[in-house]
């Protein structure tokens, strides 16, 4: 079952609260910092001041005698007797793959530290001063060694080496045999179709450009937490917000080296992730604290160790080349991208390279991607991750383009753009996709047609795109005697999910949004589920109600056949969620409402309780346009964005305003990184903006109302036509106002963040 | 080594609380972890974030930048008291229905914030409010309907 054509939705569409939305508003809502057990103690984390250095020795033993201290663990106390080291191989480098000797030590560091911030010592106590005061007391001998925090010069040879086994045989400048040389390039990745040489020969242009950014922040407002109580019988409890309770306790079991069973994670509210709550930090620590205290430990990051040693999105060296005929038609390109992963292998240069050119039909095209480690916090996951680096870059080549040609830049693309049947970069066909639809609309926009006027104005477009969907999830739901349904989630709800997914529900069993009370559950009670997180949760959601729907109308036409004596086949579930039967013998009517049938249950067989798991490896392709007006002030720098409007295919949209709502957050997301956002390193390789006053995500004050333009191309590959939607809008903003930047006062930019100074820089 | 406990006396949400506390407890610990009124938010500790926003005697304050000990006689209030006990603020309710948290954990101080402009600036024009909020961070929503809600609210 698919969507197709645009059907008539009586749920679907509307904009009911959010089933969590009363406790939000009231402060009674309960994220990870906010739960109370008896007995519990508070943890803190020593942290590495230097970048790069071995731990020569860790005397803990003045903490452990402070008056107030219950528990200090390191590295050693956290890999436990039942782990086994392994060799880190490059097959134990693959993605999802990494050994369990780095992950653990990621968590806490083994014998060296990797970054400013890395976790080097936790300690609980009867308070977080307590615990802040033993931290003091810790003495740690460290070797400082040279580092590198710069992703061109971690690939240089001779750059300083943070895994000295890293033998992968990867070099910058291509694959090398000889694997058995040191290198800081964790892997290497190629997308390759047709003849480039061929390709470029028949261009009557060709551009190349290089381009890099900085790292940026997910700056989810809530710290990483976590709360454990290692129970006497081995029973591992843990309460922390994350963007997935399942890989999280199968994380911290196979950190732990315990049986997965023995852990249960419970969800608690989460503050927000944007991908940087998918990793464990805390879980492992506040376990291994636990026990050996014998009480339940808290803990939480301050803001500075969140960036610190929580994942910032990766820097980036991007090179792209681009042939096009006089028309406008790309005959090759070929590209290639290196990504800082951190500390440890796993940079998300993969996705990046996959998305880098989804937007076009390019027949010749070569797409390398590199994985490099270097002296920064290990990397995670941020909103469309790898995208918005890759994509920028594609798209200021192809403004630069459109320049030369003397073309409309929407036009360039339009004589490009993906549509259904034609390959990317893997070399799939693309099933039905919006591209076409998105840059027709940004071409009719009224802001799109509407005069700038003014000294240093500018305005600029470019598109973006992201998979979205796809994974597992699980759910079930239980019909109550008055028809009201219980539904438990596997997935953690970051942003309206229950609302969303309970929507989905009530439209496939024509029932009211009202009566089904949903609700996140802990990873002992619902079926596997992936994180929250790549746009999948109300696509893959979705998918599982919509299967739970079925198995609940075939169990209520069974029950109306048991109570009418006839077959289920004479019987119907009608998509107002009445339970229909021929007339019987007499002429009467045979119906039953939804609730009526349900008041019924317990009689005929007992209330209905049904469970699904589903694996949809469908996704929902997506692109975005967006067109902004800016202002730059030429004495500071400092950009203003004057007018912004985002156009998306959506799908379906299933409730508008939270898909307003990841857009316009994801706007204002790929603004700050456009504008100001970067981590700044001292030549020590400390970070030295790890606070919200110096790191400065966009305030109110910074961003003017975002437009947002909703484009429905149903999904073929979703019952409901659902594409997920918060990744794309962070991809086009950083190219929207780059090339809007050169419109305004000439200056190409080759760098992320334009931050005011890099403008000056330009300017003066 | 650890220092004594005192006794602060204060009002919250218009009830007479003794709160004991450590000398170096801020305002929000001793909330959040003496007390339990987690509502108020740590978001960075340190007054950037506006997560942590109360009341304190009318003026709106970071309670991570408040000590405990500071709070003695004062009035305070937290997100906890901005409902009656029949209905939600009308800002609670505007935020509700217009869609103005995702994650919803700046929700408590954008709301007191919010409460804070409205008292002292019955219609703020939508610069006003944008100034007024910018020492509340929102990286969910890009605060559009945060700062829709809140003229919405001041229209009536």
């Amino acid at each position: 079952m698919v969507a197709t054509g645009k059907p008539q939705y009586k749920i679907i569409g509307t904009r009911p609260r959010r089933p969590d939305g009363v406790d939000k508003v009231t402060g009674r809502a309960q994220y990870g910092a906010d739960i109370k057990l008896e007995g519990l103690l508070y943890g803190a984390v020593l942290r590495s001041p230097h970048a790069h250095a071995l731990i020569k020795s860790i005397d803990t033993s003045k903490a452990e005698a402070l008056d107030g201290v219950h528990a200090v663990i390191t590295n050693a106390d956290l890999v436990g007797s039942g782990q086994t080291v392994q060799p880190a191989t490059a097959e134990a480098l693959e993605p999802g793959k990494a050994s369990p000797r780095w992950a653990a030590e990621s968590i806490l560091a083994g014998p060296k530290v990797l970054y400013h911030g890395h976790a080097v010592a936790a300690v609980a106590a009867d308070d977080v001063h307590i615990a802040q005061d033993a931290l003091e007391l810790i003495d740690v001998e460290y070797e400082i060694l040279p580092h590198v925090v710069d992703v061109q010069d971690a690939m240089l040879d001779g750059a300083p080496i943070l895994h000295p086994q890293l033998r992968t045989g990867v070099r910058a400048a291509g694959v090398d045999t000889r694997s058995d040389i040191e290198t800081n390039l964790a892997s290497h990745m190629r997308l390759e179709s047709g003849d480039i040489e061929k390709g470029f020969a028949a261009a009557d242009l060709t551009i190349e450009r290089e381009f890099t950014s900085s790292q940026f922040h997910q700056g989810y407002i809530e710290p990483q937490n976590a709360t454990a109580f290692w129970s006497h019988d081995g029973r591992i409890n843990i309460w922390t917000s994350t963007q997935g309770s399942f890989m999280a306790r199968d994380a911290t079991a196979d950190v732990l080296g315990v049986p997965v069973a023995q852990v249960k994670v419970i969800p608690m509210e989460i503050g927000g992730g944007f991908g940087g709550k998918i990793p464990i930090y805390l879980e492992p620590m506040a376990a291994v604290l636990s026990k050996k205290s014998s009480r339940p430990v808290k803990m939480w990051m301050d803001r500075e160790a969140v960036f610190q040693a929580t994942g910032p999105t990766a820097s980036s060296y991007s090179k792209v080349k681009i042939g096009v005929t006089n028309d406008g038609t790309i005959t090759a390109a070929e590209c290639l991208f290196a990504m800082g992963a951190g500390g440890y292998p796993g940079s998300p240069v993969g996705a990046g390279v996959m998305c880098a050119l989804a937007p076009y039909k390019i027949d010749n095209q070569v797409i390398d991607g590199l994985d490099v480690v270097l002296n920064t916090p290990k990397t995670s996951a941020y909103r469309a991750p790898g995208a918005p680096a890759t994509e920028y870059a594609v798209e200021s080549v192809m403004d630069e383009i459109a320049e030369q040609l003397d073309m409309d830049p929407i036009d360039l693309r339009l004589v490009n753009v993906a549509e259904e049947g034609v390959k990317n970069s893997s070399g799939t066909p693309w099933p039905k996709i919006g591209a076409k639809d998105v840059l027709e609309a940004m071409k009719s926009h009224p802001h799109y047609l509407s005069e700038i006027q003014g000294e240093d104005v500018g305005r600029g477009i470019a598109i973006g795109f992201w998979f979205n969907g796809g994974m597992e999830s699980s759910s079930s739901a239980r019909v109550n005697k008055d028809g009201s349904i219980a539904l438990i989630l596997g997935s953690v709800d970051i942003g309206g999910s229950r609302a969303s997914i309970s929507m989905q529900l009530a439209e496939t069993l024509g029932v009211t949004y009202e009566q089904i009370a949903p609700q996140v559950t802990d990873t002992d009670s619902v079926g596997y589920t992936a994180v929250t997180g790549g746009s999948r949760t109300t696509f893959a959601g979705g998918w599982v109600v919509y299967e739970l729907g079925q198995m609940i109308k075939a169990e209520m036409i069974s029950r109306a056949s048991k109570i009418w004596d006839i077959s289920g086949d004479e019987i119907t579930y009608s998509d107002e969620g009445t339970v229909v039967g021929p007339d019987d013998a007499e002429g009467n009517k045979r119906a039953f409402s939804f609730n009526e049938l349900a008041s019924k249950l317990q009689a005929t067989g007992g209330l209905i309780a049904v469970s699904a798991s589903s694996s949809h490896t469908t996704q929902g392709a997506a692109y975005g346009g967006h067109i902004v007006d800016l202002k730059v002030d030429r004495d500071t720098g400092k950009t203003e964005i004057l007018r912004y409007t985002a156009i998306q295919d959506v799908g379906t949209a299933i409730h508008p305003d939270y898909v307003e709502g990841q857009i316009q957050g994801g706007i204002a997301q790929g603004v700050g990184m456009a504008l100001n956002e970067e981590y700044y390193y001292d030549s020590d390789g400390h970070l030295m903006n790890g606070s919200f006053l110096d790191y400065r995500v966009p305030v109110a004050n910074d961003l003017p109302m975002l437009d947002v333009e909703m484009v429905e191309v149903p999904n073929p590959g979703h019952p409901f036509g659902v594409r997920g939607v918060g990744e794309v809008p962070i991809v086009p903003p950083q190219p929207t106002i780059r090339n809007a930047i050169y419109d305004a006062i000439g200056v190409r930019f080759y760098h992320t963040p334009m931050s005011p100074r890099r403008v000056l820089d330009e300017l003066l | 080594m650890i220092p004594e406990p005192k006794v602060v006396n204060t009002i919250i949400n218009g009830d007479s609380k003794q709160i004991l506390v450590s000398e170096r407890d801020s305002l929000l610990e001793a909330l959040r972890d003496r007390i339990g009124m987690t509502g108020a938010k740590e978001g960075c500790n340190n007054g950037n974030c506006g997560a942590c926003a109360v009341i304190m005697d009318g003026r709106l304050v970071n309670s991570c930048c408040v000590m405990a000990a500071e709070v003695e006689g004062s009035e305070i209030m937290t997100v906890e008291g901005l409902a009656s006990r029949d209905e939600l603020h009308p800002l609670q309710t505007e935020f509700l229905d217009n869609a103005a948290l995702q994650c919803g954990i700046c929700t408590p101080g954008f709301l007191m914030s919010s409460y804070a402009l409205l008292q002292e600036n019955p219609n703020p024009t939508e610069e006003e409010t944008r100034f007024w909020l910018a020492g509340n961070l929102c990286r969910c929503t890009g605060y559009d309907k945060i700062i829709e809600s809140v003229l919405t609210v001041a229209k009536g």
